[in-house]
């Protein structure tokens, strides 16, 4: 009786059973075609990003290089004034010596030296001499290392090991917030010394120029464009695709002989009359240069989002408008720019996204003045080394840009990106 | 949007300006790439024209920064490198790429958007932030420095662009196709082989032009994750650039330039082919 309501398949099992069962096999085909590049993606680029943001708070270098004064230490009342006790000094010696063996006292010296300067020459320094040191014929460890250098008698010192011996640090994170942590607690940095809020600030600006620029000269591009017979639009629109396909490096280097002091713009307009001779244009090296060849490079990427959207918008409706009375300026503001708001937006975000990030062009063309904090971030991690700072600007630059990108999902939707 | 006839004298100045506006913008587009081309036959070692070309002597035009190109050691190393990297870093992209966009069109794919969203972040993500994190990851793991860490990290790169272009061909495709081929027997292998493919195929070669063009002229990663040995093109260009700046890299410029214009022109092929295959226009 119970079975009159149940449909049944042809094996015999319920409809509702087999129509799940077959569902759950569509699911399991679906996630096995895309297991192999979802592991392929996680394994060689979302493992790399987690490890650059572990690394901007990783912090095991004192407590690795120095594991028994770590442990000393953290008895010593920082606030006193004064410098450790012999128990101190003896582990420190201990730790030092066995650092010394493998050149790791090195490593600790420039970490520790980020966060006070001079620590660095003064383990260097002490390091030489703990070598000659004999431990166990040395009656007091701390008469010893007053003897190597005063500076160990600087509470200030013992201050820091004891502030960066934990494994974990927001330091590199306070330092690229322009803030320090002193024994008064946390406080901003000097004045002089501000630089990576005013370069996010920069950053922020000079991107938000160009994502104007480039709004300023490709809506009338995609306006044309997206009202012109096909037939002209499509040969229009090559001259829109080929900078967008150049290399970026041959677009860059175009700039760069473009926009030099004994380049072709400022020998044209010598040439013209328009400037002397002695008093050519300051192109390059700066903000103006910057700005000017991003907003090339960027140009393609405001212009396709447009015309896709300004493509969907009907010409009868700008028709209907004059019909009813609107003169061609009040049609076009009252109906076709409010419909082609969507693509402003759309080329914006993704205008700005590229632009926050960009590293390659401002370091060609910006000189000092016309840099980004991407351009911080490399010199960070190839040059100064400083490899937990460079981690934390660049985990924040991404929180940015993440933030952006889940805008852009939000109103654009991933899926309707289109390319070419 | 041809002027009509009864337009008033305002109508025709604004639609006369507008059109100078646009010609003005298009030539801020192409001018910087055009410039390139003449100059790269400079005789001198300038970056600017000199008077024997803008008399247009022959003596004012030379081959010679070509010559330095293919005679160069370094240049050519670059180019055998990029040559060497570029496709295997494609063939990488693409085939994972394309297998993961059908599973992704499929019509029940759990966590579709956020797996979507991982698979579009390399695009995302500015390169540098990319490029530390490969950095850091991959010299733990020991790929920092070699040809196989430079084309993972090239392949990844290029995965965004072909997952794009391939669903982008599937939104068209028509499902009752692989049905029927079913339906008369042919297993799912064959199915994909025989019917998927051929349709798909267009969206398929164009991402992985894109993959290429991608793994081509990128600087900022292959600066972190190579080493001296994985030196390519690009990154030849933006030493050149950086530091001693020779006019070898308009000879460059110009050959990378001939190559998009080969691209472009491809890629406008398949777009009009695959849209008659998938019947969109009549063309």
């Amino acid at each position: 009786m119970s079975n009159t309501n149940t449909v049944l398949a042809s094996d015999g099992t319920s409809l509702k059973k087999s129509l799940a069962k077959s569902l759950r096999r569509q699911k399991i085909r679906a996630l096995l075609l895309i297991a192999p590049l979802l592991f392929f993606v996680l394994l060689t680029f979302i493992a790399p990003i987690g490890d650059m943001l572990f690394r901007s708070v990783e912090n095991n270098i004192v407590s690795d290089t120095l594991p028994r004064t770590v442990k000393v230490l953290s008895k010593w009342d920082s606030m006193s004034g004064q410098a450790p006790d012999e128990e101190v000094f003896e582990a420190f010696a201990r730790d030092l010596k066995i650092a010394v063996k493998s050149k790791l006292h090195t490593k600790l010296g420039s970490r520790l030296n980020y966060e006070k300067t001079g620590i660095s020459s003064l383990v260097r320094q002490t390091g030489r001499k703990v070598k000659k040191l004999d431990l166990d014929a040395t009656p007091s460890f701390k008469d010893a290392f007053e003897k190597m250098n005063k500076k160990w008698m600087d509470p200030s010192v013992w201050q820091t090991i004891q502030q960066f011996s934990s494994k974990y640090t927001d330091g590199y994170f306070l330092a690229a917030a322009d803030l320090t942590r002193t024994s008064e607690g946390i406080q901003k940095v000097d004045e002089d010394k501000k630089i990576y809020f005013k370069l996010f600030v920069r950053t922020l600006y000079m991107s938000l120029g160009i994502t104007f620029m480039c709004i300023l000269l490709g809506y009338p591009i995609a306006f044309l464009l997206a009202t012109l017979p096909m037939r002209s639009s499509n040969v229009l629109m090559i001259l829109v695709l080929l900078p967008f396909w150049t290399s970026l490096l041959v677009r860059t280097s175009a700039w760069k002989v473009l926009l030099q002091n004994q380049g072709v713009i400022n020998d044209f307009l010598v040439w013209l009359g328009v400037i002397a001779d002695g008093n050519r244009l300051e192109l390059i090296n700066n903000v103006t240069g910057t700005v000017i060849a991003m907003t090339h490079i960027l140009l393609p990427f405001m212009i396709l989002p447009l015309f896709s959207v300004m493509k969907t918008i009907p010409p009868t409706y700008m028709r209907a408008a004059k019909s009813m009375g609107a003169n061609d300026f009040m049609a076009f503001r009252r109906v076709y720019f409010p419909q082609s708001i969507p693509g402003i937006g759309a080329g914006s975000i993704l205008v700005f996204i590229l632009a926050i990030g960009y590293y390659i062009t401002p370091e060609i063309v910006g000189g000092t003045k016309g840099v980004f904090i991407s351009n911080r971030i490399a010199y960070h991690i190839s040059s100064s080394l400083n490899w937990g700072l460079g981690a934390a600007l660049g985990a924040i630059l991404l929180v940015v840009v993440l933030a952006l990108y889940w805008l852009y999902d939000k109103f654009v939707g991933i899926d309707n990106v289109k390319l070419g | 949007m041809a002027l009509p006839i009864y337009a008033s004298p305002m109508q025709k100045i604004w639609y006369y300006t507008f059109r100078i506006i646009c010609g003005l913008v298009f030539f801020f587009l192409v001018f910087p790439i055009m410039v390139i081309i003449p100059l790269s036959f400079n005789a001198q070692d300038f970056f600017t024209f000199t008077p024997e070309m803008l008399a247009f002597k022959a003596e004012g035009f030379s081959f010679k920064h070509y010559d330095d190109f293919f005679t160069n050691q370094d240049w050519q190393h670059a180019l055998k490198n990029s040559l060497r990297i570029a496709p295997m870093a494609t063939i990488l992209s693409v085939s994972f790429g394309t297998l993961a966009a059908i599973g992704l069109s499929q019509s029940h794919v759990p966590f579709r958007r956020a797996i979507m969203a991982i698979m579009i972040s390399p695009m995302i993500v500015p390169l540098i932030i990319s490029a530390s994190g490969m950095y850091f990851f991959y010299s733990r793991i020991g790929l920092q420095g070699t040809y196989a860490g430079v084309v993972l990290a090239h392949a990844v790169l290029g995965v965004p662009f072909v997952i794009i272009t391939v669903t982008a061909t599937l939104v068209g495709f028509d499902k009752s196709l692989t049905r029927a081929a079913a339906n008369m027997g042919a297993g799912p292998v064959r199915t994909f082989f025989k019917i998927q493919m051929p349709l798909i195929l267009p969206g398929v070669i164009s991402g992985g032009l894109f993959a290429f063009i991608t793994s081509f002229d990128e600087v900022v990663v292959v600066l972190f994750v190579g080493s001296a040995g994985q030196k390519t093109l690009p990154w030849q260009m933006f030493t050149g650039l950086r530091e001693q700046i020779s006019p070898t890299i308009l000879a460059v410029a110009t050959i990378l330039i001939a190559m998009s214009i080969i691209l472009l022109t491809t890629l406008e092929l398949l777009r009009r082919r695959s849209e008659r295959l998938r019947g969109m226009s009549p063309g």
